[in-house]
């Protein structure tokens, strides 16, 4: 891959003198994100740290543009590379514009002052991270969300071509996450910056990653497209995820399913079970989940809440069998909730189900699910 | 605030001190024990009394409270000052027993030496400041280990002082109180030299520590040097401190009050502007502060450092205090 911008060989990270984390080798083209995920502690920022030479390299090297990073001077590497890290920075009587405006450190004389040119870069850096009102604010008074903008305003006016960031993410609330990720997509489409970060919200890494890093304790545990890393069992044993689980296809976590033999079922279908999945779950309730296609939404949430679920083939209606087998489990139960109203000729077998158990008088509201 | 305004504050600013500054000076020169009626003798003593002592306070002033900007810039903490941190103590330490033991053999101490002694005892303050705070994260607990030094120093300097019989201990005394006074001609241009050398490498310095201000991790990022920036700012700091201890002794609490009096006026921290508002308004300070000091109780003089005491400690405690508040 000729074509990296930024690019790491056999680089080994770590302090002092033990190695953390041996022969990494990440990549980052021009137009691309590369993120890095991993539990807490596997040395993400230890590997981002040391590519923006934070931390010393303890073994191999990083490219910038064709050159070892370890021989080009401090201004070259500002002017190609940008950063934005967690280090709390609270200076004092700075705006926002000052902020900002550092980061055209690089690129002013002597003393530092700012050119016409410096000014109007400075307030489109702003006004991209939708900050142009916050230009005069003291910028130890604003809010984290804000904050942050500033500082990526500040990453944006170095002019990089390359920015590093590492969880960017963290402390926002969902408004600013999806921003901040928004201001960051356009900067990499519209004016091809590489972009390689930290985050740990994995379900927004999932969507805006174009190359996922796995960090786990001390390797690289595999690097690919997002499609490939998130699957739910991969991610469970990259976090070693021993309660609960990770839903790849929601990008959400689960927890525990309640344990122990199924006094209650639901017959749902068409994501109208969900709910009282839902509600049963956080009650502690175990249940069955009955008569399912493999391909109903609902199938995909019970796969995490449910002991176990009667599922059918998709596009064929339910069969005699599958019919016979969710009643047996049925008549193990002492309360049923239906969460469906109208029947097919799919799924004729779940009003079937539901009338055995109105005739048997276990059948609950589903509302009422979890009230026992 | 736009533009504009800001660097209209930023003119007015420099002009109101300047015009203090000048005030300061002309204020100076005319009060005091002897008047124009005093005929040749008044000039002799304008010239030669006045005038120097003037231009000490002026310049040692804005020393001082330029070592506390410096500090503070270091420290990323506004309590952070030469005195406090001990600094002026070690260099007070160094010096007086410099003095003590070359008055014992007959040899005067030239300002060179002096200052030279002092920057000695202001690297050794600093060392174990330094060494204090790569174990102390908290500034609080720093301060209160540079008062610890600030303690000992002064303890082991009274101690030499009380034991050593000579005719010049005297001297030695008023000096370790802290004073303007008894400055020649020759002492001035030895600490002009010094004190706009160091001036003028501050104010190269002006830009990476605007960067510094934002962090360790940023300045390093947009190409700052940190470990060279750094090495300058504890050799600056400490010539400046040390600079003003050999000439008038240790004089408290202007190298932070000032410093924070200045970002109060001008609303920013910017470097470039603070060096030499710190710089005119330490000046000014002292000026101020000696003018109290040798008229209030005339013909008694009181130390320096009493009235900058006085007047620069509340102004500490109203910003320690207001911070807290946030």
């Amino acid at each position: 891959m000729a074509d990296s911008y930024l690019f790491t060989e056999h680089m080994a990270v770590g302090y002092g003198r033990a190695i953390l984390i041996d022969d990494i080798s990440i990549r980052v083209a021009r137009g691309e994100i590369v993120t890095l995920i991993g539990p807490n502690g596997a040395g993400k920022s230890t590997i981002l740290k040391s590519m923006i030479r934070q931390l010393a390299l303890m073994g191999g090297r990083v490219v910038l543009d064709k050159d070892d990073m370890a021989a080009l001077d401090g201004r070259a590497v500002a002017k190609k590379m940008s950063v934005l890290m967690t280090d709390r920075t609270q200076p004092e009587l700075m705006t926002c514009f000052d902020v900002v405006a550092a980061g055209r450190y690089p690129y002013t004389g002597r003393f530092g002052v700012l050119s016409g040119e410096d000014r109007r870069r400075v307030r489109e850096s702003l006004a991209l991270v939708h900050a142009l009102e916050l230009e005069a604010a003291d910028f130890s008074r604003i809010s984290d969300g804000q904050r942050q903008r500033v500082l990526l305003a500040r990453a944006i006016c170095q002019e990089p071509e390359v920015i590093v960031l590492d969880e960017p993410t963290s402390f926002l609330d969902i408004r600013h996450k999806l921003e901040l990720l928004s201001i960051l997509k356009e900067m990499v489409r519209e004016r091809r910056v590489a972009v390689i970060m930290s985050l740990h919200e994995l379900d927004l890494a999932q969507r805006i990653s174009d190359t996922v890093v796995c960090v786990c304790e001390n390797h690289i545990d595999r690097v690919g497209e997002p499609e490939d890393i998130f699957t739910d069992d991969y991610i469970r044993r990259l976090y070693g995820v021993k309660r609960g689980g990770y839903h790849a296809d929601f990008g959400c976590p689960e927890l525990e399913t309640a344990a122990g033999e199924p006094q209650t079922f639901v017959i749902g279908g068409g994501g109208s079970g969900i709910s009282c999945y839902r509600r049963l779950q956080r009650k502690g309730v175990p249940f069955f989940a009955g008569v399912l296609h493999t391909n109903d939404i609902d199938y995909a949430v019970a796969k995490y809440l449910a002991v176990q679920i009667i599922d059918t083939p998709p596009f064929e209606p339910i069969g005699e069998e599958t019919y016979e087998r969710a009643r047996a489990c049925m008549h193990l139960c002492k309360t049923v909730y239906c969460t469906l109203e109208d029947f097919g000729s799919m799924n004729e077998a779940n009003r079937r189900l539901m009338e055995e158990a109105r005739e048997m008088e276990i059948l609950r509201e589903p509302c009422a699910a979890g009230r026992i | 605030m736009d533009e504009g305004k800001r660097t209209r504050r930023y003119v007015i600013a420099f002009i109101a001190l300047a015009a203090l500054f000048a005030g300061l000076v002309l204020i100076n020169l005319r009060v005091g024990s002897v008047d124009e009626t005093a005929g040749e003798l008044y000039g002799q003593i304008l010239w030669k009394i006045r005038l120097p002592r003037i231009l000490a306070a002026g310049m040692l002033g804005g020393a001082l409270s330029l070592a506390g900007f410096l500090l503070q810039t270091f420290f990323a903490n506004p309590i952070a000052g030469p005195f406090v941190l001990g600094i002026s103590s070690g260099a007070k330490l160094v010096v007086s027993l410099t003095m003590i033991f070359l008055l014992e053999w007959g040899v005067s101490i030239s300002s060179w030496g002096m200052i030279a002694a002092a920057f000695g005892g202001a690297m050794i303050s600093m060392g174990f400041i330094l060494l204090a705070s790569r174990r102390l994260q908290a500034m609080p607990l720093l301060v209160i280990c540079g008062v610890m030094i600030g303690y000992i120093c002064s303890a082991v300097t009274d101690f030499v002082v009380t034991f050593a019989d000579d005719s010049n201990i005297v001297n030695l005394h008023n000096w370790s109180l802290g004073s303007f006074s008894g400055m020649s001609w020759g002492n001035i241009r030895v600490m002009a030299v010094v004190v706009a050398a160091a001036f003028l490498f501050c104010m190269l310095l002006s830009k990476p520590m605007g960067a510094y201000q934002l962090g360790e991790m940023y300045a390093r990022s947009m190409g700052v040097d940190i470990m060279r920036f750094r090495v300058a700012l504890i050799l600056l700091s400490s010539i400046l401190a040390a600079t003003v201890t050999a000439f008038a002794g240790p004089i408290s609490f202007v190298g932070i009050a000032v410093p924070h009096l200045m970002k109060r006026m001008l609303k920013t921290a910017k470097p470039i502007l603070l060096i030499p508002a710190c710089f005119a308004g330490g000046g000014a300070f002292c000026l101020s502060c000696d003018l109290i000091a040798r008229t209030v109780f005339a013909p008694t003089e009181l130390s320096i450092s009493s009235v900058t005491a006085v007047f620069g400690a509340p102004v500490v405690l109203r910003m320690m205090v207001r911070r807290q508040e946030g």
